[in-house]
């Protein structure tokens, strides 16, 4: 532990940074608690991928006799008032619930955040006629807008997502426009315009980089409302269509159960929260790990072995 | 000095976590006298007077030691005595009073708060108290400005203001934290002339904080000059500015811009023209309450800038200088003249045309911190222009080039690896200058370039800048408010004001016999060599 002395010599020789690359995963790792969401969400996606393989029983296996057992050796979950296995079910859920919410949210990603770019930066006529139409899809409650969609293109997987995806587009076009109004007005713009710099390699080079923090923060949280978003279609007969489980649709089905059998609807909402909560996690350890000057302070307190993030 | 002093601080440390910020610094103020409290950025100048004061408060933060206002003790005193203190018998100037004024309330309601806790004066006598005040700091109308929200004042009135809300309540201690940094040269002559007049009618004490010596040497009595949280001399002015003992403040004094102390050497009388402007003309649009107006930022501006030479523009804020550089690069649109860069019609120009021009006119701008993208090393920011115009292939050719621009600015070679946060102010701005240099251009525009740079780093970049000019015949158009750095830097000055070029001369001739007015202004208004 070598403190240096004053913070005026601090400020003049400030140490360099670690890299990039694997430098940031050093970094998400060394913090404890995104380290930990890191290891849940790998954990879920191995879930998701091996589900099958790994689950105890089928996902669709009845046992009429053994209906509304308490959590057991047998079952560690219990089951529910079909007599599957919440455990299996809730593993095999892992796989739709991740998917929607990854592919929903990518989509709202890509979209939104082309359209906030656009709109920010070259303002004008553009930007009017672009944010207008996201005041009008705010406009619509957000279940509506999706029933909508989901009425025109018939109930299903694929359109849950692209529902789920669209409604969450204007978020992430809103916080885009935002951060890209105030990041164009930063001198470092204007010293790149100045020198002739294409509008292209400024967007990408400059105002992307400069505008992931709050990006990182709105994909975690909508990957989080992405889960309920389908849990609520799924509710509504217009998601994941049964007999397939999605964690949503395992909740809804245990409503009629709260009283007799409680972890019809604890596993599946606990399923939900810790990979909400795992998101969120991540997602911040991201935005930190992300900024070199965050990349420099963490790296520096990593060092000197006292406590991690910000 | 008769009776015991106004304030006296023993021995006072802070410190923030495990690091110490000010250490063990002493001095005393007496009644009717003000110290000058001097040093550069991270001296720890504002810490030590601010936590003496009871004022500064942070997360981690210990502050030791002794403060007695008048035997009260203030280090380490209950938040009831700071407040019933604070505002009554301590009042505070701070630096940007366009921050330091409520915009949502009047004048009126900001002034008559102080009077109004401490004195309990009823609505009626604050009122009869806030227009003494008001008239009291020479604000015209006291009546009418009395009802106005602070965005109605300019930034000098503004001060005027927040001088009168320190003074509301006579208090026996002013502190002024770099009261006069963000106003122009004149409005900084009449805060000083005020606060003198204030205190010779009051005989309140003053502790006056900046990092400009020239306004310490016309405000103080006595100085403390701070360096690295220590006092490394305490003294009489006259002292500190004739004989100083501490090799920092000869540092200081040295490293000071002063009217008419160096002359740049005469530039070839063929020396090609490489840039000229003919009747430059920027208007903007603005939509006021009041309706859509159009604002003449840059009116009829003419100059002439050849190779190798300066030429500084110098006005007070809203003089439209900024505007003639952001003219020239592309970032504000002209409405009429000419600019022609060599032989090329920069206005007119457009696609690989305008590129090519760009490259030939860099522009170095004010704050090397946000100049530079935060999420960029060194080596990509400067190389960012030579990628842009294709001017050197990828790899090993650029780090190269890089590398030379590097030494360039004297930085060494492992600095391209680093991230701007990495580096110091007067770091990052050599790293702008070396951006600036990349391409090769045939002018640099140098807008406040050194304004916020400490005046020791500040002395370095500008010989830097000088030396670089008589190696690469680069011309500069070096815009300022700093009469004194611009007449440092420059060949040539021209003198802005509303938009227009008043006067135009040799730096020398310029300073010694001004022609107009308004240069006269400006040349008394700079704070002395010494003080008087």
């Amino acid at each position: 532990m070598s403190e240096l002395p004053s913070a005026a010599i601090d400020e003049r020789m400030p140490r360099p940074a670690p890299g990039t690359g694997r430098g940031v995963i050093r970094l998400l790792v060394r913090t404890p608690l995104s380290a930990a969401g890191l290891a849940v969400l790998l954990a879920l996606v191995l879930v998701a991928a091996l589900g099958p393989v790994i689950a105890p029983y089928g996902v669709n296996a009845t046992d009429v006799l053994g209906a509304l057992r308490p959590p057991s050796p047998a079952h560690w979950f219990g089951t529910d008032d079909l007599g599957r296995d919440i455990l299996s079910r809730v593993m095999l859920a892992a796989r739709v619930s991740l998917q929607v919410a990854v592919v929903s949210v990518a989509f709202a990603l890509v979209v939104g955040t082309a359209v906030g770019l656009i709109s920010g930066y070259l303002g004008g006529w553009v930007d009017t006629v672009l944010m207008r139409a996201v005041d009008v899809m705010f406009a619509f409650p957000v279940l509506l807008l999706a029933l909508a969609i989901v009425a025109i293109l018939g109930p299903g997987l694929t359109t849950a997502m692209l529902a789920i995806g669209v409604v969450y587009t204007p978020i992430f076009a809103r916080v885009t426009r935002a951060s890209t109004l105030s990041v164009t007005e930063e001198p470092y713009v204007k010293a790149s315009q100045a020198m002739g710099t294409r509008r292209s390699r400024i967007l990408v080079r400059h105002i992307l980089p400069n505008i992931s923090g709050p990006i990182i923060v709105q994909t975690s949280l909508s990957l989080a409302f992405a889960i309920l978003s389908e849990a609520a279609l799924s509710f509504l007969g217009l998601g994941v269509q049964p007999p397939q489980p999605s964690w949503g649709r395992m909740l809804f089905d245990a409503q009629g159960f709260l009283g007799s059998a409680w972890w019809m609807s604890v596993f599946p909402g606990a399923a939900i929260f810790v990979t909400v909560l795992a998101f969120n996690l991540v997602g911040d350890g991201l935005r930190d790990a992300l900024d070199p000057r965050h990349r420099t302070r963490m790296g520096r307190t990593a060092r000197s072995g006292s406590r991690g993030s910000r | 000095m008769t009776g015991r002093p106004v304030l006296s601080v023993r021995d006072l440390r802070v410190s923030i976590g495990s690091r110490p910020i000010v250490r063990g610094i002493s001095f005393d103020v007496d009644a009717g006298e003000t110290v000058g409290v001097v040093g550069e950025s991270g001296s720890g100048k504002s810490m030590t007077v601010l936590s003496a004061t009871g004022l500064f408060r942070a997360a981690g933060a210990q502050v030791t030691g002794s403060s007695a206002l008048l035997g009260t003790e203030l280090v380490g005193a209950s938040r009831r005595t700071l407040r019933a203190v604070h505002g009554d018998r301590v009042g505070f100037v701070f630096q940007d009073p366009a921050t330091s004024l409520n915009p949502l309330l009047t004048i009126e309601q900001q002034l008559v708060e102080g009077p109004r806790t401490h004195r309990g004066l009823t609505p009626r006598a604050a009122r009869r108290r806030a227009l003494e005040l008001l008239e009291a700091v020479g604000i015209r109308e006291p009546e009418r400005r009395l009802a106005a929200y602070p965005h109605q004042l300019s930034g000098g009135q503004k001060q005027r203001v927040m001088i009168a809300i320190a003074i509301a309540c006579d208090p026996t201690l002013l502190v002024a934290d770099e009261p006069t940094t963000a106003l122009d040269v004149t409005t900084q002559a009449q805060i000083i002339d005020l606060v003198a007049a204030t205190q010779e009618r009051t005989g309140m004490a003053v502790v006056w904080i900046s990092h400009d010596l020239g306004v310490i040497g016309q405000v103080a009595d006595r100085v403390s000059v701070l360096q690295h949280g220590e006092a490394v001399e305490q003294a009489g002015v006259h002292e500190v500015f004739d004989a100083p003992r501490h090799e920092y403040t000869r540092t200081l004094l040295a490293a000071r811009p002063v009217l008419g102390r160096d002359q740049r050497r005469p530039i070839a009388p063929d020396a090609d023209r490489v840039l000229s402007v003919a009747d430059l003309d920027v208007r903007f649009r603005v939509a006021s309450p009041g309706g859509r107006h159009t604002v003449r930022a840059v009116s009829g501006v003419s100059f002439e800038v050849r190779r190798g030479e300066t030429l500084g523009i110098v006005g007070e804020s809203g003089s439209g200088k900024s505007t003639v550089a952001n003219a020239l690069t592309g970032l504000a649109r002209v409405n009429a003249g000419r600019v022609t860069l060599r032989d090329a019609d920069v206005l007119a120009a457009t696609g690989a045309r305008a590129r090519g021009i760009r490259r030939s006119l860099a522009m170095v701008f004010q704050d090397p911190f946000s100049a530079l993208d935060p999420r960029m090393r060194v080596e990509a920011a400067i190389a960012e222009p030579l990628v842009e115009h294709r001017l050197v292939a990828d790899g090993a050719a650029r780090t190269r080039r890089v590398r030379e621009l590097l030494e360039l600015v004297a930085l060494p070679a492992e600095f391209a690896a680093r991230y701007p946060h990495e580096l110091s102010g007067g770091q990052r701005q050599r790293v702008c200058i070396a951006r600036a240099l990349a391409c090769e251009p045939e002018l640099v525009i140098f807008d406040e370039s050194t304004a916020s740079l400490d005046v020791s780093i500040q002395a370095r970049v500008i010989e830097l800048l000088i030396e670089l000019q008589e190696r690469l015949g680069t011309a500069y158009l070096f815009i300022g408010h700093d009469l004194a750095v611009v007449e440092r830097m420059s060949h040539r000055i021209a003198v802005m004001r509303n938009g227009e070029i008043v006067e135009s001369a040799p730096s020398a001739e310029l300073y010694r016999s001004p022609r107009t007015d308004y240069t006269r202004r400006l040349i008394a208004a700079i704070p002395p060599e010494r003080p008087a």
